[in-house]
């Protein structure tokens, strides 16, 4: 049984004119999934796209047998699916303990502060820094910021958009530890990553994605001997 | 003299800048300049009229000195709610339609067509002749002597004014701090689409800008109803002060548009002495151009 189900998506920012192009995936509870691919692939399209934050125009998305396409984007976090988008994940506006405490408002007030409690315990760095402005945060902690604000609802599933992009080497690191410690706990794992060794080897599986679909796909201990996949990234999405 | 002027201008400041509040809001998390905003200020004050005429009949007395009792107060939350109730239909008819073009000038020109309209049914409705909530002439009350730089005077209803809205600037800040709409506002206005991963449902959040934004225009109206008069063109004679409020703040910053607007009111108030009270609103347009060209962020913007 699959936790996330992707089925020939389509789906875009303009109608007809589709970024993602018939793309399947599936994850399974427990999985840490990576989606690969250069640049432009449409890798962010395709999870905006599961997200319910761009126009879908065929296909089928379910998550735990939910029919996400009939679900409001606003609901799915309710629902379980967590999302930290690629750029602009945090509230720069609002204080690290307000863009946490934002996160849990449907929790209930007395679970909301239990859970910031506890995001702050797995991210000391953020306690530190509680009521500096997001704004202000360093890239590592900014994306630290973003996760926690993810994993705060305690979600079955958590969709990250390269969680890896702009960090050092040091920085990447630690963000895949936390990652590997979430899983641990329970939480399943999809992530789309450029990141190619850093992905494969955090992953158990992974797709690679090209002009809108997957392309390959496989345990991620089989991709990372593929000779294909150094030719696909360096070569760009042309076959 | 100078010390009149200035609490005249802080009474002027008030009302302004409860009309900024809200067009600042709108402005951060629509993302438009509402022309119109300064009519749900005239329709606050008419329609408090309105309602006024229905209550008089419940008591006739006023609180101590001051002009007004619990008839005028049961009109002002009846001119909230209505108003709120005008702008959630504008917007419903014209603003989120013309939004979903995707072309921000037309919804600008919208919200322009819909001021124009609006004055247009005010003048129709009421005439142009200035409307008063009380016919009582209240005594203006001495707080410093003449000795003192001219003296200050200020009528029960001024410091009214100036009390409530204070009241409402401390609400509006533990607001938006502190309550989770208040921070949902906040976060939209940042980035609409993370708010709703986060599970903040914009749309939600829209009505209820549009509801606060609209009902302390209202408020703004019958203030100025109370403490000036009741004119059709009372909301577009604050347009112009609003919006240099607005953007001297910084936009999408309320406390800034607070302050904003008793920097515009005082400063309007100081020059009619100066330029006379004839060209009192062309100053806050100079403060408009002035602002745009020194800081065109504002005091306390966060973008440009
Ligand atoms: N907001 C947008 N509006 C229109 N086109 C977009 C938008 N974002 C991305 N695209 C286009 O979609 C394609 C795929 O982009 P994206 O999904 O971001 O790729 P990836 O994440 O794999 O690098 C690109 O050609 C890009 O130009
Ligand atoms: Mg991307």
């Amino acid at each position: 049984m699959s936790l996330l189900q992707v089925d020939r998506l389509v789906a875009g920012y303009e109608p007809g004119l589709p970024i993602v192009r018939g793309a399947s995936i599936r994850v399974a509870p427990g999985e840490i999934v990576a989606v690969l691919g250069p640049n432009g692939a449409g890798k962010s399209t395709l999870i905006k796209a599961i997200a319910g934050l761009v126009l879908v125009e065929s296909g089928e998305v379910r998550f735990g047998g939910q029919d996400l396409r009939q679900l409001p984007a606003h609901r799915l976090v309710r629902a379980g699916l967590a999302f930290v988008p690629q750029t602009e994940n945090v509230f720069a506006n609002l204080t690290i303990q307000e863009n946490l405490e934002l996160a849990g408002f449907f929790l209930g007030r007395r679970r909301c502060q239990e859970r910031v409690r506890a995001m702050f315990e797995l991210f000391p760095d953020l306690a530190r820094q509680r009521a500096l402005p997001a704004g202000r945060l360093s890239g590592g902690q900014r994306q630290m910021l973003a996760v926690a604000r993810a994993l705060l609802v305690e979600p079955g599933m958590i969709m990250l958009d390269e969680p890896s992009a702009g960090l050092s080497p040091r920085l990447v690191a630690e963000v895949f530890a936390k990652l590997a410690e979430v899983r641990a706990e329970g939480t399943t794992i999809l992530m789309v990553e450029q990141n190619v060794k850093a992905a494969l080897a955090l992953a158990d599986r992974a797709y690679v994605l090209a002009e809108g679909r997957e392309h390959l796909s496989g345990s991620a201990a089989e991709l990372a001997s593929h000779g294909d996949l150094a030719s696909l990234f360096l070569g760009g999405a042309n076959r | 003299m100078i010390l009149q002027q200035l609490a005249d201008g802080l009474v002027l400041g008030s009302i302004i800048a409860l009309g900024a509040i809200g067009l600042t809001l709108t402005y951060a998390i629509l993302r438009f300049a509402n022309f119109a905003h300064g009519e749900f200020v005239t329709f606050g004050a008419y329609l408090a009229l309105l309602a006024l005429g229905q209550f008089q009949v419940l008591s006739t007395t006023t609180f101590g000195p001051l002009s007004f009792g619990w008839p005028l107060l049961a009109s002002l939350a009846a001119a909230i709610l209505a108003t709120a109730g005008l702008a959630l239909l504008l917007d419903r008819l014209l603003f989120a339609r013309l939004g979903r073009a995707g072309v921000a000038i037309a919804v600008v020109m919208g919200s322009f067509g819909a001021a124009l309209a609006l004055r247009n049914l005010l003048f129709f409705a009421f005439g142009g002749e200035p409307q008063y909530y009380s016919r009582a002439i209240q005594i203006a009350l001495p707080l410093l002597p003449r000795s003192v730089l001219g003296g200050v005077r200020a009528t029960p209803d001024q410091l009214a004014v100036l009390g409530v809205t204070a009241l409402l600037v401390i609400a509006m800040h533990l607001f938006l701090s502190r309550a989770t709409l208040g921070r949902a506002m906040r976060a939209v206005a940042h980035n609409p689409q993370l708010a709703t991963v986060t599970g903040i449902d914009v749309a939600a959040v829209v009505r209820w800008t549009w509801i606060i934004g609209a009902g302390l225009a209202a408020v703004a109206g019958v203030f100025a109803g109370l403490t000036v008069q009741i004119r059709p063109t009372m909301g577009l004679d604050l347009l112009l002060p609003l919006f240099a409020a607005v953007i001297l703040g910084g936009i999408g910053s309320p406390f800034g548009a607070v302050l904003g607007g008793l920097i515009v009111g005082i400063a309007e108030s100081l020059a009619v002495p100066l330029v006379g009270a004839e060209y009192r609103a062309a100053v806050a347009f100079l403060l408009l151009i002035l602002i745009l060209l020194v800081r065109p962020t504002g005091l306390f913007g966060e973008r440009g």
